[in-house]
């Protein structure tokens, strides 16, 4: 069997690494899927704004990406995904959850449909013993190309200009969730209208080859459009500010649970809108139809939190003290200038009137403060602009 | 859920015409169910089966003895009264050795052995029966759920923790103690005699992949000798081959209202939705039932007849790697004459022969098996029914049954070679105990574990449907997900041998997975998907 590249070296750089290294002022680094990724460049107000007022740049790499083929690959994918996979046409991409016999989500991601019968998977986590096993009785390959394939989210309301700029011609007619493919440098560049931001935004996908002339003609392109490197920090409050859950903090991925009940169900994260019980059998669905039947154990809830201290780690609490609930993901967002926190409540609290209190810690100079701040349920994430849809993209 | 207008007229389709299929059909038909059961063969039965191997003789072309058919089932079937008889019950069991110094075992007693191996034999069988209580107890119901599960269930529990209790301490401890090590272990406690040692052993790992030191080989003399739970002292042999058994099976089943059509094999369970709503046979007939039970082997059910693709994919791995490669083949053979075996008096040569000297020889034999070879001197057990029986062969002439192991399912050479050359061992093992039994042979014929997936549908040609081993045994049977006779498609569930407690023409699975389908449905359980 060849050397895969993390059985060299542990903890790899991306093939953007030069260019991300360079910029990377803070030298503020974490590693991603065992990748070396910065959590800022330069500071993380500079960079999030960029994201929400021009054009921010987040290296994809790390994210983990099945290429999927075979004359089985749709049923095999329709068989693995709660949603119903034959939906998402060619030249399209589709959000999804995978999940346990149990009915416990292993992970999200994204579903390119690259071709018939051709599909790429990006996931958060490696799951390549889940979908191999997931293989039994369909015709279908499955290659990790993660070390491959380069990738970089290019976020904001002039990200669209940007790429026009740098000669993607016509890409301002891409709908949302669509895939166009523009030569690049010899080869070939995938674009689509994806992003983990909730505004306007795109992905770029190419050889891990055509890394660095990308990135160049990218910045070049962007450099009068305020173009500006991200990392993941902004990228967090981005992503809680549109609503959108992460791995490892919202739910912990069914595979590395190891305590019995800690996972989370699709229910459970909110996600009831792409779980498809009239597609056919997939796994998890006698699970999950028992969930409907029986109840949930969790809610998943978009919180608004008054005050401006962020609500990291709190648990929540009825009107009487007791703990009905606890905060997965929180940040103060600063565009919709609102509290924000993702919270995995106890059934029944999180409804739409429950009285409902963050607890707070903050220290200032070892001075703890403890806040018991009122919380909201939110029915729709605190940023959600019109330009994130329009087609043609909002072109500045 | 299924469409009316095409409904047929039963309610419940059972696949396989096999012993356990045609109990459950018999329960289900007394408790007024409507039942069709589909037989792939030509006569049901399954390997209760009498075949012509040879003009004028027959032969139990599956199982040869009968050692643990629930006599509760017997009697509530009636099957007396459909025509079960015996030629002969409690068979002794006779360990051969080649220079004629045999020993005989009769129930709790020993001859042939030192005065502390016989006394010795008498506190092993004495405990063993009463660890087969225990297990008779674990065998005659539904195994409960350990998670999720329901005042039954938690019933359930109590009562078999209290039959364990009831064992006393020593017991008890032994019990738990022994059933996780293996029967070389075990014997070696209690015995001197080797040929003693190795008859025990015998029963420990006769039709499964396991040699005299592998564990789970005391779970299998156990479930090997539930029968004497039973108060059978050793095995019955069925007047008319074990054929006979099973047209006794389906003659009660019909009695109680069943109907068994044969020549119908099943080549899908339907769904509509994610609801098992009827079969579609091999020549492209589909019928439709409310209820469908699969008395197909797991692996037959879930791989071939629904398909990994409708079942969830921890379950389908878990149907995957479902143990269940046979290392047993059968030898058959027509004899001119009784053949004499050294040393035994003609009046023992029908009982039940054991052709295994030492456990050493065993595990020898077995390992072959472990790496894709048959055994150079394989281990036997042999029955000569006509002693008994003078229906299976013209006047004067004999046909001798022999399980011979190790036979390994996936033999790395392939059977289309292998098979002469270890029939020829299995013969010449034969001559060594029974000088010129060669010059008796009419005819011969060895059916490999291929042989008897394709005689029977079982998959890797094993009789108890997969491995009797604690992973796969009790609650774990066959996995986890399918343990309770109901299955993950709403509408199919199990009855084989696959399913607790096994196979071994028992029929408590059979029975158990009726009890399990009467009471899902009255619970109101099944939800339309």
């Amino acid at each position: 069997m060849s050397l895969r590249p993390h059985d060299e070296r542990m903890v790899m750089p991306t093939p953007f690494a030069p260019r991300v290294a360079a910029l990377c002022q803070t030298n503020d680094w974490y590693t991603w899927a065992g990748y070396t990724t910065p959590n800022t460049f330069e500071e993380v107000g500079l960079e999030y704004f960029a994201m929400r007022n021009a054009t921010g740049v987040f290296d994809l790499s790390p994210m983990t990406k099945y290429r999927i083929t075979g004359p089985d690959s749709e049923a095999f994918l329709n068989r693995v995904m709660v949603r119903d996979v034959r939906k998402i046409k060619p030249g399209r991409v589709g959000y999804t959850v995978w999940c346990t016999d149990e009915g416990m989500v292993h992970d999200d991601g994204t579903i390119f449909h690259l071709a018939d019968g051709d599909y790429r998977l990006c996931a958060q986590e490696r799951c390549m013993d889940w979908l191999h096993w997931s293989t039994l009785g369909f015709d279908v390959d499955i290659a990790d190309e993660t070390a491959d394939i380069a990738a970089l989210a290019v976020q904001g309301p002039t990200s669209c200009a940007t790429l026009r700029n740098m000669g993607l011609s016509g890409i301002e007619n891409l709908k949302p969730f669509g895939i166009a493919t523009f030569p690049f440098n010899g080869a070939e560049l995938l674009v689509s209208r994806t992003g983990y931001t909730g505004d306007l935004g795109y992905e770029l996908w190419i050889d891990a080859g055509q890394a660095l002339p990308l990135w160049d003609a990218l910045f070049a392109a962007g450099r009068e459009l305020l173009i500006r490197p991200v990392g993941s920090e902004a990228l967090g409050i981005a992503r809680i500010e549109a609503g959108f859950i992460m791995a490892g903090e919202d739910f912990v991925p069914a595979e590395q649970v190891v305590r019995h009940g800690r996972a989370r169900s699709p229910f459970e994260l909110g996600l009831d809108w792409l779980v498809d019980f009239h597609k056919g059998p997939f796994t998890g669905r006698n699970a999950l139809l028992k969930e409907q039947r029986e109840g949930s154990r969790y809610r998943f809830v978009i919180l608004d939190i008054e005050g401006n201290k962020p609500a990291n780690h709190s648990f929540i609490l009825d009107k009487h003290g007791r703990t009905i609930g606890h905060v997965t993901s929180a940040a103060w967002c600063p565009t919709a200038k609102s509290n924000i926190a993702l919270a995995s409540m106890n059934m029944p609290w999180g409804r739409d009137d429950d009285e409902m209190y963050a607890e707070i810690y903050y220290n200032r100079e070892l001075a703890w403060t403890r806040l018991l701040s009122r919380c909201r349920v939110r029915r729709d994430p605190v940023f959600d602009p019109p330009r994130r849809r329009a087609t043609p993209a909002q072109n500045l | 859920m299924t469409d009316a207008l095409n409904k047929g007229s039963y309610d419940t389709i059972i696949i396989g015409a096999g012993h356990n299929g045609l109990v459950c059909a018999a329960y289900l038909a007394k408790a007024g169910r409507k039942v069709l059961v589909l037989e792939a063969a030509s006569q049901p039965g399954g390997a209760a089966a009498t075949r012509e191997f040879h003009p004028g003789f027959r032969i139990s072309s599956g199982a040869h003895l009968l050692t643990q058919l629930n006599p509760g089932i017997a009697r509530e079937l009636g099957l007396a009264s459909h025509g079960l008889a015996y030629a002969a019950r409690d068979l002794k069991t006779v360990a051969l050795a080649e220079d004629g110094a045999h020993l005989v075992i009769d129930g709790a007693s020993v001859s042939g052995v030192s005065a502390s191996d016989a006394a010795a034999y008498g506190r092993f069988h004495t405990q063993n029966k009463r660890f087969g209580k225990v297990l008779d107890g674990f065998f005659s119901r539904r195994q409960p759920t350990l998670v999720d599960r329901s005042w039954d269930d938690a019933f359930s529990l109590l009562k078999l923790g209290w039959s364990l209790r009831r064992l006393g301490k020593d017991d008890m401890q032994d019990l738990m103690r022994v059933g996780l090590i293996n029967i070389y272990d075990v014997a070696n406690e209690h015995f001197d005699s080797e040929l003693l040692k190795a008859a025990v052993a015998m029963d420990g790992v006769l039709g499964s992949h396991m040699g005299p030191r592998s564990p789970n080989t005391v779970y299998g003399y156990l479930h090997r000798h539930i029968g004497d739970a039973w108060g059978n002292t050793g095995p019955a042999l069925v007047r008319g081959g074990m054929g006979a058994l099973g047209q006794a099976f389906a003659a009660a089943a019909r009695g109680f209202g069943a109907e068994i059509r044969c020549d119908s094999k099943v080549a899908l369970v339907e769904m509509q939705g994610c609801r098992a709503t009827g079969v579609t046979l091999e020549s492209g007939e589909t019928l439709l039932a409310d209820t469908i039970i699969s008395n197909a082997d797991p692996k037959t059910t879930f791989e071939k007849l629904v398909g990994h693709p409708s079942l969830d994919a921890g379950f389908s791995r878990r149907v995957h790697n479902f143990r269940s490669r046979g290392v047993s083949a059968k030898l058959h053979l027509a004899l001119d004459a009784l053949p004499e075996f050294t040393g035994l008096d003609g009046a023992l040569a029908g009982e039940r022969l054991l052709l295994a000297p030492t456990m050493d020889h065993i595990e020898r034999a077995f390992n072959h098996a472990k790496y894709g070879e048959y055994s150079q001197a394989p281990v036997m057990e042999v029955s000569i029914p006509t002693v008994h029986d003078d229906s299976l062969a013209p006047a004067g002439k004999h046909v001798l049954s022999a399980i011979v192991q190790f036979a390994p399912y996936a033999l790395g050479q392939g059977w289309d070679t292998g098979k002469q050359a270890f029939k020829q061992l299995a013969l010449d093992q034969l001559e060594q105990y029974a000088p010129g039994i060669g010059q008796q042979l009419l005819a011969s014929e060895l059916s490999t574990p291929v042989d008897l997936e394709r005689e029977f549908g079982m998959t890797g040609g094993h009789w108890h449907h997969g491995e009797i081993a604690l992973d796969q045994a009790l609650l774990m049977r066959p996995m986890p997900g399918a343990h309770q006779y109901s299955t993950p498609i709403p509408g199919l569930f199990l009855c084989g041998a696959g399913s607790h407690p096994g196979g071994g023409i028992m029929g408590l699975a059979g029975r158990n997975a009726a009890e399990a389908v009467i009471k899902h449905q009255s619970n109101g359980k099944e939800r339309a998907a």
